[in-house]
């Protein structure tokens, strides 16, 4: 299957241009320039704007004859025979906030031969060698790969077992399967066939009750009964939006070197969630995505929704502190290719920035055709590159309006923008002044008003004709040939009839069409592979990003092209194609072992079973919600980061970010997601790195995943909640058993499981009273202690000093048990002195030795430095020391506890 | 039946007793162990022949570091320097102007060894370096070539060399994984430290070190005491027996089990390994824990010696970075500074404490670069996967020694050493016959160097 192409890249550089350009000047104009023009840009310009500078301020070159056109970052220096639009005369004028050469005002003669110079045209001889990338990819021979020719239902294979299928699908799996010699494993159960379907729809697991229902339906249409029921939940949206989100790189934070919050991401992922709920037709969905804002619409509802889908586009990963303008702009435009390929198509098209694709025919100008698209698209991320003057990042102005949506609803709405209006003009002016500090104060007041409700992030046309070139090795500086806005060429025929481009218009739109043209080869079936990846755990094409040669080749392509097939012919209906495959027999085998299939595919990549599947950070999380009772359903009001300071950058520890995260009531798919912030459960349970796109997750097992199971706070608290809801529900312990497994296993449990259960829930309640408590604190206490022992000790605790300092607090104040701020307190005296006495005793009683003179010292500093700090941490008014349970609540909890580290909870059959 | 004892073979004993032990007969993984008369996948086991080292540190330096400006003196490189020139990849021709080292090289130790001005510091320990300058491998492009490195395959997905390794010898220390990976870099992903069919117990314990940041996060229950989570843990497990005897010993549910154990044992174990407070001033500012610039590795140095001496036996610390397009001068001194020190510091720490000898270190990345400059501006070179640089010390290999050239292209050219005869290697100094140490899986014998690899014999003590 693999593609065997010419790959040789022959980079040659053609040395014959640079006559042409001189030869199209008369002797005049040559020597106008040579005379007039070139000495003063060699004498006053050079140092700071040509490739050969350090610097190249502004973005700007002056040194060729396409880059002083090209211009910088504020626009073209120079444009021929339109004095007013060429800014490099403003400039030398000195009659604007830009004035140039810095140094001084050159002469006025000189600045007259500076128009002449442009009213004649502005003829220049200095074009720089055109380096020719002469690609020897050959597409006709690249467009014979598989995947790069349109999807065709082919012919239902012929199968020996002719009662097992159930539909086409089966037909198609039936065949591979016989085919290899292997024989499908019996049906799964009905309990397990429940919780998978229950789990791969919503990522959550049955509850008793729908347990208990399925069971007694002995209809012929029980299962699709389960299946519609499943796909009509708004769990559904919550569960398959979050897959679209790993695909889409999406985050709440632009990450990289300024970690900066994006306040309003979540505007994006609300309308992904809905948009499956809603089963909004795959094609329309990209569509929106890529194109939304230019997309005809019917209602002004649409019209919004239109505008934040191309939030896709704005919220990567980008490198705020990159200090040259134009390599920012392409790695904006090399993000967008990057996305747009790899989620849509399955293509690294992004490798071929620098050199024609080493794997697949995708030549260099294939890259630039589709970067002239996104170049002409301007990225509203809300954050712009390195402010000057602490004027702060985040920018309002930098975000896409939404169209007939009022800015502020509240009642305080006058105020608000009054105030806004009030401190934006004083930041501009102190931006004028450049007084830093005026301008921070300024931007940070600004950050925190709350931000307009009818802005979101997303992309506008720029409206401006992009001259695209391509950049010889990725170097945003240095030119190759021209390039028109196109599209991958390998992925149509050469005499295609493709939508054209006009000319001031992105191509965004033509793109979105031809991404979901009826003879796309591959959007229709990377989707389709992507659905099945989720319900099998395995795509029939196991690379579910890669389909290029480097890819792996599908396991069963007349399978694998039928359900592309089908996915369009029912209007791309997501529902539809995950409802065909729920309800086959296929996806209804079980998980049982077979040595003989097992020799000849241990992998099980032609579906002889079913796969054991690990439950996905969000499901493990969600699940102990659910049986718990605390999962609150649906989105959450708007997430903390809306009311952060929007200009202070998200780092290690931000005890905003991980209040948040603990805050254990909505699902996990709106938690914030914070580039290179982790939260640990999702660390644990291999959540993927949010800066690319990652159809398929890795699934690793190790002991971090059982410490956090077996340690974490979060854990034993829902425990806790569960064992408490038990205890009021069913009253005998064999029943209490029986409604803990179906919540958690979602079946029963053996008489065996049944006895072992109860046993050790008994032996647990009468062992508590003799358990030494080993630590008694709150979680928040502990934290806290943690931290003021490692201020007071300058290292580390260890486990045992943990248990004297909390001792030790409790006896040395009466009400230090009552609250983490209560025991803080004893640092203290009631007008806010510091009691060194006490921090030396407490150190003797934890160390077992007096401290000595400099220790004392140190201790003192270190923990007044602490305190002020403590003193804003929201842990105050929590209880020092845990609420002790009954032991029969205790040993509830202890039980589901332990249902929540097992291997039959973090998989499912 | 109530309590087991944390060692493992008990446990399976209790098994046999309660719930079958021919329940797991259907395990590949269990077959291979019990053919290797073992029931403990993590206890020490014996290999082949007398071992030179017991343990492997690997650090890795992903992005392809350049070698004409590190570690491989090559005068034809220098020679050649402004000739424009060519040669063929695996995936076509790369040319351009040939780049002078930029930095120069000086001798260092006794043995003269030359090494770039950029690692003042490992230049002193020269004599303790093997360096490997004819190293080539099979594929230019990251992930490929990064995966490659540690599994010796780009095709498929293969274990680790260090669940290789820990499949092999087992490990010292049953309280702490026996393969720890610190700061595994994103590209590859998990396929760098994973087991693949090799049982999950084998696969790389990562641990995270960043600054205020806790490696390991939940290590110890707030609320029980040690016996009463044991007896938790018991209920636990005899749970996930009964599902690894419905699922006929499936490999994940087996992995799950034994990663309780680990789990229960490591929290004790990890954080007096992790407490780099108990360490003296003075082997802090050694590492350079004093300083921004090499805190990071300097860290990940430090507690892979810790773990060392604990009997870790595979430590890999990961390093990003290394992929100098351009602004080669800068980056490339930034990136040797962050680990220069905190390397040289590890291998004066181990041979002070009589270690080094049976502690292999391998130093060096994915692949390396091409002479060419990149983009005319004589400030970056590309990619090279025909020629690199990766370096030895202790462990029973020769010191103050170079094995192997390249030409002025980069190209090894003598006494190369492909990526397999590395592995092959590794493993002969470990006590482990690379053609003998296999897995049977999917109806034939695999092996990290499939049916490659020669050990290297030449650079051996």
């Amino acid at each position: 299957m693999r593609l065997a192409i010419a790959l040789a890249t022959t980079f040659a550089l053609s040395l014959g241009a640079p006559a042409r350009a001189a030869d199209s000047l008369s002797p005049e104009q040559l020597d106008f320039f040579e005379s007039k023009i070139r000495p003063v840009l060699a004498t006053n310009c050079y140092t700071c704007h040509s490739a050969e500078s350090k610097t190249r301020m502004g973005g700007l070159s002056l040194d060729t004859r396409d880059s002083i056109r090209e211009g910088g970052q504020r626009g073209h220096a120079v444009v021929p025979s339109d004095v007013e639009s060429s800014l490099i005369i403003g400039a030398l004028r000195y009659d604007g906030a830009l004035k140039m050469p810095p140094t001084g005002k050159l002469s006025d003669e000189v600045i007259a031969d500076f128009v002449k110079w442009i009213e004649m045209g502005a003829p220049d001889p200095r074009e720089v060698r055109v380096q020719q990338v002469a690609s020897t990819i050959d597409l006709e021979q690249g467009r014979q790969y598989w995947a790069f020719q349109a999807p065709r239902k082919s012919d239902l294979p012929t199968v020996r077992d002719r009662a097992w299928p159930r539909g086409a699908i089966d037909q198609y799996a039936l065949a591979t399967i016989e085919g290899e010699g292997l024989r499908p494993v019996a049906d799964a159960s009905k309990d397990d066939w429940l919780r998978r379907v229950t789990f791969d729809l919503t990522g959550l697991p049955p509850e008793p009750a729908e347990i208990e229902s399925f069971r007694k339906d002995d209809s012929s249409q029980a299962f699709r009964r389960v299946v519609d029921r499943l796909l009509e939940s708004e769990r559904f949206g919550e569960r398959w939006g979050r897959h679209w989100l790993d695909v889409v790189r999406y985050a709440d934070s632009v990450g990289r070197t300024r970690n900066l919050p994006y306040p309003v991401a979540w505007k994006y992922r609300d309308y992904v969630i809905e948009s499956f709920n809603a089963d909004k037709p795959y094609d329309h969905f990209v569509r929106q995505q890529i194109a939304g804002d230019l997309l005809p619409h019917g209602t002004p509802e649409e019209r919004v929704e239109n505008q934040i889908a191309t939030g896709f586009l704005a919220i990567g990963a980008h490198d705020l502190n990159e200090p040259d303008p134009k390599q920012f702009e392409m790695d904006v435009v090399d993000e967008m290719i990057n996305v747009t390929s790899r989620s849509m198509l399955a293509l690294s098209v992004g490798c071929a920035r620098c050199h024609d694709h080493k794997f697949d025919p995708i030549p260099t100008k294939d890259y630039y055709a589709l970067a002239a698209i996104f170049r002409g698209t301007d990225v509203r991320s809300g954050l712009r590159r390195r402010p000057r003057f602490n004027a702060g990042y985040f920018r309002t102005q930098r975000l896409v309006e939404l169209d007939g949506m009022a800015d502020y609803t509240t009642a305080d709405a006058d105020e608000v923008r009054a105030e806004r209006e009030r401190l934006w003009t004083s930041l501009v002016e102190a931006e004028k002044a450049r007084d830093r500090n005026k301008c921070r104060e300024f931007a940070r007041a600004l950050g925190k008003l709350p931000i307009p409700e009818n802005l979101a992030m997303g992309v506008v046309d720029t409206g401006k004709p992009v001259a695209m070139k391509v950049n010889i090795g990725g170097d945003p500086h240095t030119f190759g040939e021209p390039v028109d806005p196109g599209f991958v060429q390998a992925l149509f025929a050469a005499d295609a009839d493709l939508p054209g481009i006009a000319k001031g218009h992105s191509g965004r739109l033509q793109l979105a069409d031809w991404l979901t043209r009826g003879d796309n080869p591959l959007t229709a079936r990377v989707m389709a592979n992507r659905v099945w990846h989720h319900l099998f755990g395995k795509g029939l094409v196991a690379t579910v990003d890669n389909f290029g040669s480097t890819g792996r080749a599908p396991t069963n392509q007349a399978l694998l092209d039928y359900l592309a097939v089908q996915f369009m012919d029912q209007g791309w209906s997501v529902k539809s194609l995950i409802r065909e495959i729920a309800l086959s027999r296929t996806y209804g085998l079980s998980t049982r072992f077979d040595r003989s299939n097992f020799d000849k595919d241990p992998d099980n990549n032609f579906l002889w079973r079913a796969n054991l599947r690990r439950l996905e950070a969000e499901s493990v999380r969600d699940s102990i919600l659910l049986v718990s009772g605390e999962l609150r359903t649906g989105p959450p009001p708007p997430s903390p980061l809306n009311t952060h300071d929007r200009n202070q950058q998200l780092n290690t520890g931000n005890q905003l970010v991980r209040n948040w995260q603990a805050k254990p009531v909505y699902r996990s798919v709106f938690v914030p997601v914070v580039r290179n912030l982790s939260n640990p459960l999702f660390e644990a349970f291999d959540f993927p790195e949010p800066s690319e796109t990652h159809g398929a997750r890795d699934i690793t097992t190790g002991p971090s995943q059982a410490l956090y199971l077996m340690n974490n706070e979060f854990v034993r608290s829902q425990a806790s909640t569960a064992a408490e809801r038990l205890m009021a529900a069913r009253s005998s312990d064999r029943d209490r058993v029986r409604y803990a497994f179906q919540q958690v296993f979602s079946r029963d449990p053996s008489q065996q499981e049944t006895d072992s259960a109860v046993r050790h829930v008994r032996s647990t309640v009468r062992s508590l009273p003799s358990e030494t408590p080993s630590a008694t604190g709150s979680a928040e206490a502990r934290e806290w202690l943690l931290d003021m022992l490692k201020a007071a000790l300058g290292r580390r605790p260890d486990a045992s000093e943990m248990d004297r300092a909390m001792e030790f607090l409790v006896s040395e104040h009466p009400d230090a048990d009552a609250s983490v701020a209560a025991a803080s307190s004893v640092f203290t005296t009631s007008d806010g002195k510091f009691r060194s006495n006490v921090a030396n005793r407490m150190f003797s009683q934890v160390t077992g030795r007096e401290p000595d003179r400099a220790e004392r010292a140190d201790m003192g500093k270190r923990i007044r430095t602490w305190r002020k700090n403590d003193m804003k941490s929201a842990a105050g008014n929590r209880p020092f020391i845990a609420a002790a349970a009954s032991p029969e609540h205790e040993a509830w909890s202890r039980f589901y506890q332990a249902l929540f580290n097992t291997a039959e909870f973090r998989f499912r059959n | 039946m109530e309590y087991f004892t944390p060692n493992r073979r008990g446990f399976l004993r209790s098994a046999a007793a309660g719930f079958g032990y021919t329940a797991f007969a259907g395990l590949a993984a269990m077959d291979a162990l019990r053919a290797n008369g073992k029931d403990n996948p993590l206890s020490p086991r014996a290999p082949h022949f007398e071992p030179q080292a017991k343990r492997v540190i690997f650090l890795f330096m992903q992005g392809g570091p350049t070698q004409h400006d590190t570690f491989d003196y090559n005068p034809l490189v220098a020679n050649a320097a402004g000739k424009h020139s060519e040669m063929e990849l695996s995936i076509g021709k790369q040319g351009g102007k040939i780049l002078a080292p930029v930095f120069k090289f000086l001798p260092g130790g006794e043995s003269g060894l030359p090494i770039s001005e950029a690692f003042p510091h490992l230049r002193k320990q020269a004599d303790d370096l093997c360096l490997l300058n004819g190293m080539h491998t099979d594929s230019p492009a990251h992930p490929q070539a990064s995966i490659f490195t540690h599994t010796g395959s780009v095709t498929f997905v293969r274990p680790s060399i260090g669940s290789w390794v820990v499949y092999g010898l087992g490990t010292e220390n049953q309280d702490l994984p026996g393969f720890v990976t610190i700061n595994p870099p994103a590209v590859g992903g998990a396929s760098l430290y994973g087991s693949a069919f090799l049982p999950a117990s084998y696969q790389g314990t990562r641990i995270n070190v960043a600054e205020g940041q806790d490696p390991v996060e939940n290590i110890r229950n707030a609320r029980m005491g040690f016996e009463a989570q044991r007896k938790q843990i018991d209920f636990v497990q005899r749970l996930n027996r009964g599902l690894a005897e419905r699922t006929d010993g499936n490999d994940q549910v087996e992995g799950v089990i034994q990663s309780y154990e680990l789990a229960f044992r490591m929290q004790a174990a990890v954080p007096e390994a992790m407490d780099l407070s108990t360490e003296p001033e003075s082997v802090r500012s050694m590492y350079g824990l004093d300083q921004k610039e090499t805190r990071t590795f300097g860290t990940q140095c430090l507690l892979a010696r810790r773990m060392a001496e604990k009997g870790v036996r595979f430590i890999e610390l990961g390093q990003r970075g290394w992929d100098h397009h351009n602004n080669l001068r800068k980056r490339l001194q930034a990136s040797a500074e962050s680990i220069d020190k905190p390397i040289a510091a590890l291998i004066a720490d181990l041979k002070q404490r009589g270690m080094l000898d049976e502690t292999l270190i391998v130093w060096g990345g994915e692949f390396g670069r091409s002479s060419y400059e990149q983009n005319d501006k004589g400030d970056g070179r590309r990619h090279n996967n025909r020629g690199y640089t990766m370096w030895m010390a202790g462990g029973g290999v020769k010191g103050g020694m170079r094995y192997g050239r390249c030409d002025e292209h980069g190209v090894a050219v003598e006494d190369r050493v492909h990526l397999h005869d590395l592995h092959a290697t590794i493993l002969n100094q470990l006590g482990l016959d690379h053609t003998k140490l296999t897995y049977r899986y999917a109806g034939r014998d695999f092996r990290l160097t499939d049916v490659h690899g020669r050990v290297v014999k030449e650079i051996l003590t």
